[in-house]
């Protein structure tokens, strides 16, 4: 028996490969897809707080808005929750996007997105994964949302085939600021500082608009401001949808917003994700 | 019969800069196939900067490397499949169970439903993770979550693992079970590159060293011929009477051992360079009547390692004990 030792020149190695990497076929990205997305669906359920703060939110807000404020701000409760509501239901795709950010954030501090990142899977598979179950998990909030507004006695005048492209609109304004979040997620040291981050830009966003309350009532300034403001627009256009008045321009000016806000972040947010992955 | 040595890691001139940090300054190593290399180094060294760079998390900005005969820069893909990674950073998941992590990666990995659950049930029985299998791995023990890890990187069964400071933080005990783990996966045939910051773990471990400090490779070679650079082990005395450490190291150099103290361990140390020394140094610390309240000896440590390689010229060899602050 002989021990032949070559020398660790390179030629040494085995089997050395030439040529470019495999490429990875579509039922490998769909499985890898299905695993993660599993993954997402399995934190939620490991988390249930996270599953609260969709679910109870818009409850509470209805219940305070439309019975604390209700009265003063129209001439009965019923007749502010046909204004409100519909803005409110804007604004649920939103937190979907907020919500991916802050789990981006999560997966790169902890050490995760590095566990993933030597596995050979596409990068896209990650992203996409918690696109998908921050959208399932819009989907159920928007149904607690609208059941319990049916419960107080919201009339879709509009009917459900109207309730639902109200829904899809503000699927597809939250999935614009999608990208928004990514980057925000990227940038930011902590997962609480996406979150914190992500009030702040959102509060003054929601408020000085026309979901819970008609712009003309406020000073001109503001009024500039909540004019040109897309959650205005996707109030509108929710309204509008789900009472049954026109839509006029709100809706595709909501579709103009969220294409120029995608068009403009996604390709950063992307780059960036490239780079860090 | 021939059995060729293959390289399972070749590793060229790897050079990473973050700005005026050189975090490896052309780096050179090889690990032979189904052997342990020990990357030692002090932190900062440059050791995780490596490993990330041969699990193709980052790209270097030169030099070439190869793992299991794949180009890091041009075959990701195909070398992650060779690879498994325990390290401070890449990490499971801390919400999902124990079962659903390594059930995920077996998916990534391409392994069938069927397969990757009777993959994670294997593992999950071979690291005594079972009971705990299906609690969420955030309320697991420290060694729970490094067996975990070190399951986790198993999955897909790869050529070469890359184990970042495996025991960093871990208690004695559990650092046990985690060498016999590694010792059982080296005898399996896995090729093993091990970083870490203690001699005596690359002791237990490696069969060769490479010793890495400020992104440079200054010591490679066999444990047997790097310690025998460094020479013997060191005797450490604690004194019953602190007070008395200068004196009894002036005693001791009377006697010819060259002796140093720390006022701030107040310990007395000595460099063993032959068993003999042990009698003469007890001897004469007896003989004065100093009293003595603990001895030990040691291995030396990596700092000592580091001074005897790089020779650098404030520690020269053959006097390098300090003289005692009279």
């Amino acid at each position: 028996m002989s021990t032949a030792t070559l020398s660790p020149a390179p030629a040494s190695a085995p089997s050395r490969a030439s040529g470019d990497d495999t490429r990875i076929g579509l039922r490998a990205n769909l499985r890898h897809l299905g695993a993660l997305t599993r993954r997402n669906l399995m934190r939620i359920k490991a988390d249930p707080e996270s599953m609260l703060d969709a679910l109870l939110v818009p409850v509470i807000m209805i219940l305070l808005f439309v019975y604390v404020f209700g009265g003063a701000m129209a001439t009965n409760q019923h007749e502010y929750m046909q204004y409100m509501v519909p803005g409110l239901l804007g604004t649920t795709g939103l937190n979907l996007a907020m919500a991916l950010g802050t789990g981006l954030n999560t997966d790169f501090q902890t050490g995760v997105m590095d566990r993933f990142r030597t596995l050979p899977i596409g990068r896209s598979a990650v992203l996409l994964s918690k696109m998908i179950a921050e959208t399932l998990r819009a989907l159920v909030a928007f149904a607690v949302l609208i059941g319990f507004a049916l419960l107080l006695g919201l009339e879709v005048k509009g009917g459900p085939l109207n309730l639902l492209a109200a829904v899809g609109l503000s699927l597809v304004f939250g999935a614009s600021l999608m990208w928004v979040s990514m980057l925000l997620g990227m940038a930011l040291r902590s997962a609480q500082a996406v979150q914190g981050m992500a009030m702040i830009v959102m509060m003054p966003l929601q408020f000085g608009s026309s979901i819970f309350a008609n712009p003309s009532t406020m000073p001109g300034w503001l009024q500039a401001f909540t004019k040109h403001n897309p959650l205005s627009a996707l109030a509108d256009a929710c309204r509008a949808l789900i009472n049954g008045g026109a839509v006029g321009n709100s809706v595709v000016t909501v579709l103009i917003w969220s294409a120029a806000i995608t068009v403009v972040t996604a390709p950063l947010a992307v780059a960036r994700f490239r780079k860090r992955t | 019969m021939t059995r060729i040595e293959r390289n399972a890691v070749e590793v060229h001139g790897i050079v990473k800069h973050y700005g005026e940090t050189k975090a490896l300054d052309g780096v050179d190593l090889t690990v032979r196939e189904g052997t342990v290399l020990g990357l030692l180094g002090p932190n900062g060294a440059g050791k995780t900067t490596l490993v990330r760079v041969l699990s193709t998390l980052i790209k270097p900005d030169a030099g070439t490397a190869f793992v299991g005969g794949y180009d890091v820069l041009h075959q990701p893909k195909q070398l992650r499949r060779t690879i498994g990674l325990t390290g401070q950073y890449a990490s499971v998941d801390e919400l999902l169970s124990g079962y659903e992590n390594l059930y995920l990666i077996g998916r990534l990995l391409d392994l069938s439903g069927k397969e990757a659950k009777a993959r994670a049930a294997e593992l999950l029985e071979r690291f005594s993770l079972t009971e705990a299998a299906r609690r969420p791995a955030k309320g697991y023990s420290g060694g729970m979550r490094r067996r975990l890890d070190l399951a986790a990187s198993m999955i897909g069964r790869p050529k070469v693992l890359y184990l970042d400071e495996p025991t960093t933080g871990l208690d004695p005990r559990t650092r046990n079970e985690v060498w016999d783990e590694v010792q059982r996966m080296v005898g399996e045939g896995s090729t093993v590159l091990l970083t870490t910051q203690y001699m005596e773990e690359a002791e237990q471990l490696a069969d060769a060293l490479t010793v890495i400090d400020k992104g440079r490779v200054i010591a490679n070679g066999g444990i047997q011929e790097l310690k025998a650079q460094v020479g013997g082990k060191s005797l450490q005395v604690r004194p019953l009477r602190p007070a008395e450490l200068p004196e009894m190291a002036r005693c001791l150099r009377e006697s010819g051992v060259p002796a140093t103290f720390s006022d701030e361990s107040g310990l007395l140390s000595v460099h063993l360079t032959d068993e003999e020394q042990l009698t003469t140094v007890i001897g004469a610390l007896g003989t004065r009547g100093f009293g003595i309240a603990g001895i030990d000896t040691k291995l030396p440590s990596l700092d000592e390692v580091f001074l005897t390689i790089t020779g650098k010229p404030s520690v020269p060899a053959p006097a390098r004990d300090k003289e005692p602050v009279a």
